[in-house]
């Protein structure tokens, strides 16, 4: 089990802060979790419409969209930081 | 109140405001080797009056992880005598703190150099996200990232 975590407007859209899920063998990048996301339904659709924008981090570390996902834990799907 | 622990860093995720001269005094305190102190603080505008509130949403453990390892790059770079950052999240009101940076150093170009570069990569690579609330009562958009803060990074 994969723990997904959201936040911003990727939370806003996806209408939960996470959620705890299985995720397909098949699916195994960054980039392949991305599309498949937007697989998951009309919500999931539209929240991962702009998928190159999403930033995602692997156990609380940025990762690329070419990264593998290895045995994350915990990813997270958010916008560009406007921290600071 | 969260921290994270870096050797030479005080980090700090917070809902509550800081006090900058005491944060200031906790670098120096019991020391005289330091010949320059930069402290750095990020406000909330009123956006010309339109604005009630800032909010911070951030990820917790993240951030502070984060904002260590950008300390650590810091620390490994300038030969620094202190260093804090400190990040505030929730609901911020024009005029209020949101952020603080201190750099201490034997001379002034690195404590300068090192606030510089802690505030550029904190605001492109810490996990805190600002949505605006509005004096009318709206809830405004999410801030959006500007490319000036990715080039401004980019420079180190």
């Amino acid at each position: 089990m994969t723990k997904l975590v959201y936040f911003a407007w990727v939370r806003e859209r996806v209408g939960k802060p996470d959620e705890t899920i299985d995720l397909p063998d098949s699916v195994t990048t960054v980039a392949a979790l991305l599309d498949w996301q937007k697989t998951r339904g009309e919500v999931y659709a539209h929240a991962f419409e702009h998928a190159s924008v999403i930033r995602v981090a692997l156990d609380k570390t940025h990762a690329g969209h070419d990264a593998a996902l290895g045995d994350a834990r915990e990813i997270a799907f958010f916008p560009p930081m406007t921290g600071g | 109140m969260q921290g994270r622990s870096v050797p030479g860093a005080t980090i700090r995720i917070q809902r509550d405001p800081f006090d900058v001269p005491a944060e200031t005094a906790r670098v120096t305190a019991g020391r005289a080797d330091i010949g320059g102190i930069v402290a750095f603080t990020g406000l909330c505008r009123d956006e010309g009056g339109r604005l009630r509130a800032l909010e911070l949403e951030h990820y917790p453990g993240m951030a502070e992880d984060e904002i260590g390892r950008v300390a650590q790059t810091a620390l490994a770079r300038w030969p620094l005598l202190g260093l804090t950052a400190i990040h505030r999240f929730g609901m911020i009101a024009p005029g209020e703190d949101i952020v603080l940076v201190i750099a201490a150093s034997a001379h002034r170009r690195a404590a300068f150099e090192a606030a510089d570069f802690m505030m550029d990569y904190l605001k492109t690579r810490a996990p805190f996200w600002k949505r605006e609330h509005l004096i009318d009562g709206t809830t405004g958009a999410w801030v959006e990232s500007k490319a000036e803060d990715d080039a401004a990074a980019a420079r180190w």
